[in-house]
C-alpha cells in the first residue's frame, strides 16, 4: 500500500519537474532558435529535469531507479546523440549518418572506459557493467568538473557581488562621442577608396598587371593613384579593428554601470550581504584544505588498539582519529576538536544544500549566458545535448559528495546504493581540484583586474 | 555640405541570417568569401544614381551599416547598440528564410531602431510588442530581405514566399528573396534590382523632403 502511494508522488512529481523542464527549455533556451522538434529532445530534457528532481526520497527502490535511468542516459543515450547531431552538420558525411554517430559513440565508450585506469576505483569483485563501474568513471568526470566550477565559483562570487570592486564610469560618456565621431570617420575614408575605385573603374588608368614582366614590373614601380588605394585600406582596416574594440569596452562599461545601479536597491543590498557572507564560507574552505594538505604530521591514538602514530592531518580529520598531545592540553583539544567536528557536519548539511540547489541555479544561469553567446542554428542541439551531459554529471557527483557533509545516520543510505565506491578517494580528489582551480582563478582574476585598471579607478 | 550627402541605412536581423554577405554583396557586387562573426558595426558603402535615366541624375553614397547582434541579448549590450540607430534614413530587414525565428523577430529589430529611447525589457518578453500603429505613422523607408533563399526545397518554396509576402505587408516595405552566394540575383534589369533602387531612390526622396521642409522653414 505504502509502495504504491509511494510510487504515485515519484510519478507525478516527475511529470511536475518534467513539465518545469520543458518550460524552460522552450521559453528561455530556445527563445530565440528554431528547434527541430525531433522525439530526441523529449528524452533529452527528462535527463536535465530528472537531475533536479530532489532524489533525497527516502525509499530506497525509487532512489535506486532513479539513478540506474540517469546513469543509462549519461552514458548511452545522451552521447550517441551528441554524435549523431554533430554528425549531420558534417555535409560530406551526411549519407552514412548513423554508421558514423555509432562510430563516434564506440570511441567515446572506449575513452570513458580508459579514464577509469590510472585511478584507484576498480575493484575485481564487480562485473563489467556493473553499476558500480559506471558510477566510478561518471564519478571521476563530474567530481573534477564539480571541483573546478566551485573553485572558479568560490573566488568569483567574492569578486562579482561585493561592492568594492564596483567602480567608475565616466569614461562612458567619453566612449559614446568617441564610437559617434568614430561612425563619421570610417565612412568617409570609405568613401574615399570608393571613389578612387570608380576613377580606376571609368579607364583612367590600366592597372592590372598583364603577364610575368608585368607582374614583376608592378612589384618595383606602382602607378601612385593605386598607392593611396591601399593606404586608405589599411587606414580603414586599423580603423574598423579599433571600432570593434570601441565597441566592447562600452558594452563592458555599460554592463558596469548596471551593475553599480542594482547594487544600490534593496535586492543589491541583499546580494551584497550575501557575497559577504559567502565569501567568509570560501574563505575558509580554501583555508581548511590547504591546512589539510600541508605537510604538518600530528601523533594521533588509533581508537580501536590505542597505537600512537604520526598521520597528516587529512587522516586525522577523515578518520575521526583522537589527535594526541602533551597530557595537559589533550582533553581540552579533544573537546574542542569533536565539538568543532561535530557542529560542522551539520551546519555543512545546511549549507551544502543551499549551495547545491544555488549552484545548480546559477550553473544553468551560466550555461544558458554561454548558450547565447556562442551558439548558432546549426549547434544549437549540440550544445544542449552537452549541456544535459554536464548537468547529469555534475548531479551524480553532487551525490557522491553529499555523502560527505551528510550526518552519519543518513549516510548508510548512499553507502548501500553506491555499493563499495572509494569515497575517500573522491573526496581528496575533489579537494585537490577545487585549491587548483580556486588558486588559478585567483590568479587569473588578478591578472584580468591589472590589465583594466581604468575601470577601478576610485573617484 | 558633406552632411546634404550623407545617407545612412541600417541592417538589422538576427545573428548569422547573411546581413555581412548581403552588404558586400551589394557593395562590392562579389560574393564573400569567409563571413565572420560581425563584433560592433561595420560599415559599407553603396553607390547609388539617383534618378537614373533623367537629366537630373546624381550619384550619391548610401552608408549600409550592419549592426551586430542578437534581439535578446543584455540590455547592456542593447544601449550599446543604440549608439547607431541616431539619425537613420533606411532600415533594411534581414531574415533567413529556413528560420522561421529569424523572420519573427523582425518586428523586435525594427521597434528596438525606431524607439530607440525605450528602455528594453527582460529576457522573458513575448513578440506583442508588435504596434500597427507605430508603423503606419513611420516616414522611415523599411525594405524586408530574405536569404538563403537556395536552401528552401522546391516543395515548401510556395508557403514560405506566402508567408514572407505577408511579412512584407504588415511592415508596409518592400520584399526581396535571394541567396547572398550568387551574384544573379541582383543582376541588373531583375526585378529584384529594380526593387533595391526603387527603395533606395525613397531612401533618398524623403532625405530631400526633410531638407526641402528645413528649408521652407
Amino acid at each position: 500500500m505504502s509502495f504504491l502511494i509511494d510510487s504515485s508522488i515519484m510519478i507525478t512529481s516527475q511529470i511536475l519537474f518534467f513539465g518545469f523542464g520543458w518550460l524552460f527549455f522552450m521559453r528561455q533556451l530556445f527563445k530565440d532558435y528554431e528547434v527541430r522538434r525531433d522525439h530526441f529532445d523529449d528524452a533529452n530534457i527528462e535527463e536535465d529535469v530528472t537531475g533536479f528532481a530532489v532524489s533525497c526520497s527516502s525509499r530506497y527502490f525509487h532512489w535506486k531507479l532513479n539513478l540506474c535511468v540517469i546513469l543509462l542516459i549519461l552514458v548511452f543515450l545522451v552521447p550517441f546523440y551528441i554524435g549523431y547531431f554533430i554528425v549531420s552538420n558534417i555535409r560530406l558525411l551526411h549519407k552514412q549518418r548513423l554508421l558514423f554517430s555509432c562510430l563516434l559513440w564506440l570511441t567515446f565508450m572506449y575513452f570513458f572506459w580508459k579514464l577509469g585506469d590510472p585511478f584507484p576505483i576498480l575493484s575485481p569483485k564487480h562485473g563489467i557493467l556493473s553499476i558500480e563501474q559506471l558510477i566510478s568513471r561518471v564519478g571521476v568526470i563530474g567530481v573534477t568538473l564539480m571541483a573546478l566550477l566551485s573553485g572558479f565559483g568560490a573566488v568569483n562570487c567574492p569578486y562579482t557581488y561585493m561592492s568594492y570592486f564596483l567602480r567608475w564610469f565616466m569614461l562612458l560618456a567619453e566612449l559614446f562621442v568617441i564610437c559617434l565621431l568614430f561612425g563619421d570617420f570610417v565612412c568617409f575614408h570609405c568613401r574615399m577608396a570608393m571613389t578612387r575605385r570608380t576613377m580606376f573603374q571609368k579607364g583612367e588608368v590600366h592597372n592590372k598587371p598583364s603577364g610575368f614582366w608585368g607582374m614583376i614590373k608592378s612589384i618595383t614601380t606602382s602607378a601612385p593613384g593605386s598607392e593611396n588605394l591601399t593606404l586608405i585600406q589599411q587606414e580603414v582596416d586599423a580603423l574598423e579593428e579599433l571600432s570593434r574594440q570601441l565597441f566592447l569596452e562600452t558594452a563592458d562599461l555599460h554592463a558596469t554601470k548596471e551593475r553599480i545601479e542594482y547594487s544600490k536597491t534593496f535586492k543589491g543590498k541583499y546580494f551584497n550581504f550575501l557575497g559577504y557572507f559567502f565569501s567568509i564560507y570560501c574563505v575558509w574552505k580554501i583555508f581548511m584544505v590547504s591546512i589539510l594538505f600541508s605537510p604538518v604530521r600530528v601523533q594521533v591514538i588509533f581508537p580501536g588498539n590505542g597505537r600512537k602514530r604520526k598521520v597528516g592531518l587529512m587522516e586525522a580529520w577523515n578518520f575521526n582519529l583522537h589527535i594526541s598531545l602533551s597530557r595537559d592540553l589533550t582533553d581540552l583539544f579533544f573537546l574542542f576538536w569533536w565539538q568543532v567536528k561535530f557542529w560542522s557536519q551539520h551546519i555543512s548539511f545546511i549549507l551544502v544544500g543551499i549551495i547545491i540547489v544555488t549552484s545548480i541555479r546559477g550553473l544553468l544561469i551560466t550555461l544558458t549566458k554561454f548558450f547565447y553567446a556562442i551558439s548558432s542554428s546549426k549547434s544549437s542541439n549540440v550544445i544542449v545535448l552537452l549541456l544535459a551531459q554536464i548537468m547529469g554529471m555534475y548531479f551524480v557527483s553532487s551525490v557522491l559528495l553529499i555523502r560527505m557533509s551528510m550526518p552519519l545516520e543518513y549516510r548508510t543510505i548512499i553507502t548501500e546504493v553506491l555499493g563499495e565506491l572509494q569515497f575517500n578517494f573522491y573526496h581528496r580528489w575533489f579537494d585537490v581540484i577545487f585549491l587548483v582551480s580556486a588558486l588559478s582563478s585567483i590568479l587569473f582574476l588578478y591578472l584580468a583586474h591589472k590589465q583594466a585598471p581604468e575601470k577601478h579607478m576610485t573617484p | 555640405m558633406a552632411s546634404l550627402d550623407r545617407v545612412k541605412v541600417l541592417v538589422l536581423g538576427d545573428s548569422g541570417v547573411g546581413k555581412s554577405s548581403l552588404v558586400h554583396l551589394l557593395c562590392q557586387n562579389q560574393v564573400l568569401g569567409n563571413p565572420s562573426w560581425t563584433v560592433g558595426c561595420s560599415v559599407d558603402v553603396r553607390v547609388h544614381d539617383y534618378k537614373e535615366g533623367t537629366p537630373v541624375e546624381k550619384t550619391y553614397y548610401i552608408e549600409l551599416w550592419d549592426v551586430g547582434g542578437s534581439v535578446g541579448s543584455a540590455s547592456s549590450v542593447k544601449s550599446t547598440r543604440a549608439v547607431f540607430y541616431n539619425s537613420i534614413n533606411g532600415i533594411i530587414l534581414v531574415h533567413d528564410l529556413t528560420n522561421k525565428k529569424s523572420s519573427q523577430n523582425l518586428y523586435r529589430w525594427s521597434s528596438e531602431a525606431l524607439n530607440k529611447d525605450l528602455v528594453p525589457t527582460g529576457v522573458l518578453v513575448t513578440n506583442g510588442d508588435y504596434d500597427q500603429e507605430q508603423f503606419a505613422e513611420n516616414q522611415i523607408p523599411l525594405l524586408v530581405i530574405g536569404t538563403k533563399l537556395d536552401q528552401i526545397h522546391e516543395t515548401k518554396r510556395h508557403e514560405v514566399l506566402t508567408r514572407t509576402a505577408f511579412l512584407a505587408e504588415d511592415f508596409n516595405a518592400e520584399e526581396i528573396n535571394l541567396d547572398c552566394t550568387n551574384p544573379r540575383y541582383l543582376a541588373a534589369g531583375s526585378s529584384n534590382a529594380v526593387k533595391l533602387s526603387r527603395f533606395f531612390d525613397k531612401v533618398m526622396a524623403s532625405i530631400k523632403l526633410f531638407l526641402n521642409l528645413i528649408y521652407i522653414l
